[in-house]
C-alpha cells in the first residue's frame, strides 16, 4: 500500500517534469519561440546563409576551375589548391603560375565568379557592373563580387573572435564581481566606468595603427575594449541569483566557490549575456569596417567591404563600389540585430507578459 | 551645488589617471620608443633627399639625445608622472610632425569638433523625443510599427557606408550636388559677408555630417524614450491626471514627460564616446578640420604626443559630459538630490 503510493508519486513527478521541460531541453523550446517570430528568423537565415558563402568563399570566386581537361588529363585545380597548400600534392608542372582561363585547348568549369579578389586586371579599372564583373572592378581592376565573397570571412570572424574574447573577459569579470561583492565589486565596477569613458574608437585606432596591422591584432582590440556591457548584464545576473536558495544549499555543503560560480550559477545568468553577444558581433563588424575604411588595423593588400567602400570615396563616380559592400555591411549587421532582437524577446523575462 | 560639483570633479581624477595610464602604457607597449620612430621619420625622409647612410652615427646620436629630452630614459612610473604633471599645465610636449607646440593644435580645432557634436546631440534628442513619445501614445498602431522598423533599420547603417553614399551621390559627383563635399566653407568665403549670408554658408556644410553623426542616436534613443513613455504611463498618477478630466495633451505634456526623461538623459553620457568615435570618420572623410581628422592625421604619423592629447581630451570631454548629464538628471528629477547618487 504504501509503495503504492511512493510509485504514485514518483510516476506523478515524473509527469511534472516532462511538463516544465519541453522536450529536446531548453534550448529547443527557446528554438521554437524564437521560429515563431518571422522577422528574426529572416535574420537568423541571412546570417546563415552568410556563414555559407563565407566557408565556401574558394568555391564561389575563384580564377581556377572546379574541373579542367587539359592535354588529355583531367584536374580538379579548387581541391587541388588545398592539397598543394596543406603539402600534399603539386602543380603538375604545365600548370604552374599559369591562366586557367588562357590555356589553350582546355575545358573548364569555373566558379560563378571566375576571379580571386587579388586578382589584378589594370586593363579594366573602375568598370561599372557588366555581365563579366557583376558588382563592376576597383581601382586596380580587381573583381569587386569576388573581394566581397572572401571579405566575408573576415567580416564574420572578427565579429565571432572578437566577442568571443569580450565574452570570456566580461563573463569573469562580471561573475567574480557579482559573487563575491564587497571590494572585488567595488574594483571592478571602478574599471567598469574607466571603460565606459574611455574613448574607444581612439584608442582602437591608435593600437591599430602602432602595431603591425594583422587581422588578429584587430579582433583582439575589438574584443578587449568591448567587454563592458557583457559584464555588467553577467554582474546584475550573478548578484541576483547569488542570494537564490539553490546557491546558499551549495555552499552550505561546502561546493567550491569556482563550482558554484561556473557550474551552478553561470548557466542560469547566460540568457541576457546571449543576447549581448549576438547584438555584440554586429557592433564588431561595424568597428571592423570602420576601420577597414579608415585604411587601419588590416593588412593593405587584404580585400574586406570596408577597404572597397574606401576607394568609393577617393572615385565618387564609382557607385557600384559604394552600394554594393556598404550594403553588405548594412544587411549583416541587420540580420545580426534582428536575430539579437527575436532572442531577446524569447530569452528576457521582463518583457513577457 | 557647488560643493557637489566639487566632489565630482575630484572624483574623476582618479578615472582619468587610469584612463590615461591605460592609453600611456599601451604608447609604451609598442615597438621602438618615441625616439627612434622620430628617428625613422627623419630617416626615411633622408633616404628620400639622397642622405648618405654613413649619416647612421649622427642618427644613433640624435635617438640618444632625443630619449634624454623625452625622459625616455627614466624608469615607466616617472616617465608618467612627469607627462602628468605637463599635462596639469597643459603642456603636452611637442608634435614630432611639425615641432608645433601640440596643445596649440588642439585648441585650434577644440571648437570645431564641439560645435559638430553639441548640433549633433541636440539634433539627436530633437528628433528622438518626439519620435519617442509618439510612438508611445500611438502604441502597436501602424505608425507606431513604421517607426520602431525604421529606427531598428537606421540602427544599422553603418555610418562609413551612409557618408560614402552621400558623397557619391549628393555631393557633386556625377550624380547630384546638394551639398558640399567637405571643408567648413565655401571656396569663395569672404569674412565680409553680411552674417545671414555666413550663417547659411556654415548651415550648408554642416549639415550632412551632423545629421550623418546623428543618425545612429535617433534610433536608440527613439526606442529609450518610448520605452520610458510607457513605464510612465502606467502610473497611477497619470491615471489620476486623466481621471480628473485633464486634456490628455496635459496629462503627457506635463505630466508624463517629465519623468519619462530621466532614463533618457542619463543616456546623453553614453552617447559620448560614440560621438567621438564617430567624428573621427565624419570628419576625415568630409575633411572637415577637428579633433577627429587630427587624431587621424597623427595616427597615421604616428605622432605619440598629439595622439596622447588627443585621447586624453576626449577621455575629459567624455568624464564632462558625464557629470552635465548627471547634473541634468537632478534638474529633470528633483528627487535625485545632488550628491545621493554615487558618481
Amino acid at each position: 500500500m504504501r509503495t503504492d503510493a511512493v510509485a504514485g508519486a514518483r510516476a506523478r513527478d515524473a509527469e511534472a517534469e516532462k511538463a516544465a521541460v519541453p522536450r529536446g531541453g531548453l534550448w529547443y523550446g527557446v528554438w521554437k519561440q524564437f521560429r515563431r517570430n518571422r522577422i528574426a528568423l529572416a535574420g537568423f537565415y541571412v546570417v546563415a546563409a552568410l556563414a555559407l558563402v563565407a566557408l565556401l568563399a574558394d568555391f564561389l570566386a575563384n580564377d581556377k576551375p572546379y574541373y579542367l581537361v587539359y592535354r588529355n588529363e583531367r584536374y580538379f585545380p579548387i581541391f587541388r589548391s588545398y592539397l598543394v597548400s596543406a603539402g600534399l600534392a603539386q602543380w603538375p608542372a604545365e600548370l604552374v603560375n599559369v591562366d586557367f582561363k588562357k590555356l589553350e585547348g582546355a575545358k573548364a568549369i569555373f566558379p560563378p565568379v571566375p576571379y580571386r579578389p587579388s586578382s589584378i586586371d589594370l586593363l579594366a579599372p573602375l568598370e561599372p557592373p557588366s555581365k563579366r564583373h557583376w558588382f563592376g572592378t576597383d581601382r586596380l581592376g580587381r573583381d569587386v563580387m569576388a573581394g566581397m565573397i572572401h571579405g566575408s570571412r573576415i567580416s564574420l570572424s572578427i565579429g565571432f573572435v572578437a566577442v568571443g574574447i569580450a565574452v570570456v573577459i566580461g563573463v569573469i569579470l562580471g561573475a567574480l564581481a557579482g559573487y563575491f561583492g564587497s571590494w572585488a565589486d567595488i574594483a571592478i565596477s571602478r574599471l567598469f566606468e574607466i571603460m565606459l569613458s574611455i574613448p574607444t574608437f581612439f584608442l582602437l585606432i591608435t593600437v591599430a595603427a602602432i602595431f603591425r596591422p594583422s587581422i588578429f591584432l584587430t579582433m583582439a582590440i575589438i574584443g578587449l575594449t568591448s567587454w563592458v556591457g557583457i559584464a555588467r548584464f553577467t554582474r546584475s545576473e550573478f548578484l541576483r541569483i547569488r542570494s537564490l536558495d539553490y546557491v546558499t544549499a551549495a555552499v552550505a555543503i561546502g561546493v567550491s566557490n569556482r563550482k558554484i560560480m561556473f557550474q551552478h550559477i553561470l548557466p542560469n545568468a547566460l540568457a541576457p549575456v546571449i543576447v549581448s553577444v549576438v547584438l555584440g558581433i554586429a557592433g564588431a563588424i561595424l568597428v571592423e569596417s570602420s576601420l577597414s575604411f579608415l585604411g587601419i588595423g588590416v593588412p593593405a593588400e587584404l580585400v574586406t567591404w570596408g577597404s572597397i567602400l574606401n576607394e568609393a570615396s577617393g572615385a565618387t563616380f564609382a557607385w557600384w563600389l559604394a552600394v554594393f559592400p556598404g550594403g553588405a555591411i548594412f544587411i549583416t549587421v541587420l540580420a545580426y540585430y534582428l536575430v539579437g532582437e527575436g532572442l531577446r524577446e524569447v530569452l528576457d523575462p521582463r518583457l513577457r507578459g | 551645488m557647488a560643493a557637489y560639483v566639487l566632489k565630482r570633479i575630484l572624483l574623476m581624477i582618479p578615472t582619468f589617471i587610469g584612463i590615461t595610464l591605460i592609453g600611456f602604457l599601451i604608447m609604451r607597449l609598442a615597438p621602438g620608443d618615441p625616439a627612434e620612430l622620430r628617428a625613422a621619420g627623419g630617416l626615411a625622409a633622408a633616404g628620400g633627399a639622397g642622405v648618405a647612410i654613413d649619416k647612421r652615427v649622427s642618427i644613433d646620436e640624435a635617438v640618444a639625445q632625443w630619449r634624454r629630452q623625452y625622459g625616455l630614459d627614466r624608469p615607466l612610473h616617472v616617465q608618467y608622472g612627469v607627462w602628468l604633471k605637463n599635462v596639469v599645465t597643459l603642456d603636452f610636449g611637442e608634435s614630432f610632425k611639425d615641432n608645433q607646440p601640440v596643445w596649440n593644435k588642439i585648441a585650434e580645432r577644440l571648437p570645431i569638433t564641439i560645435k559638430l557634436n553639441v548640433l549633433s546631440i541636440l539634433l539627436v534628442y530633437l528628433v528622438a523625443i518626439p519620435l519617442g513619445i509618439y510612438s508611445a501614445t500611438h502604441r502597436n498602431t501602424l505608425g507606431d510599427q513604421v517607426t520602431t522598423l525604421w529606427a531598428f533599420v537606421l540602427f544599422a547603417v553603418p555610418t562609413v557606408w551612409a557618408a560614402t553614399m552621400a558623397l557619391v551621390f549628393i555631393c557633386g559627383g556625377d550624380f547630384w550636388y546638394l551639398f558640399p563635399p567637405g571643408g567648413l566653407t565655401s571656396i569663395d568665403y569672404d569674412p565680409a559677408w553680411p552674417l545671414w549670408r555666413k550663417i547659411k554658408d556654415q548651415a550648408w556644410h554642416l549639415f550632412l555630417p551632423v545629421v550623418l553623426l546623428s543618425y545612429g542616436g535617433f534610433a536608440g534613443l527613439s526606442r529609450y524614450m518610448r520605452a520610458s513613455m510607457l513605464e510612465v504611463l502606467g502610473q497611477d498618477y497619470v491615471q489620476v491626471a486623466r481621471a480628473k478630466g485633464l486634456h490628455e495633451r496635459a496629462v503627457i505634456a506635463k505630466h508624463a514627460l517629465r519623468n519619462s526623461l530621466i532614463p533618457v538623459v542619463t543616456i546623453l553620457a553614453s552617447l559620448l564616446p560614440a560621438l567621438i568615435g564617430g567624428s573621427v570618420i565624419i570628419e576625415t572623410i568630409f575633411s572637415i578640420p577637428g579633433l577627429g581628422q587630427l587624431g587621424y592625421e597623427s595616427v597615421l604619423a604616428r605622432d605619440y604626443p598629439t595622439i596622447m592629447a588627443l585621447y586624453s581630451v576626449s577621455a575629459v570631454l567624455t568624464l564632462i559630459g558625464i557629470l552635465i548629464s548627471d547634473l541634468l538628471l537632478s534638474v529633470v528629477d528633483p528627487r535625485i538630490a545632488f550628491g545621493s547618487r554615487r558618481g
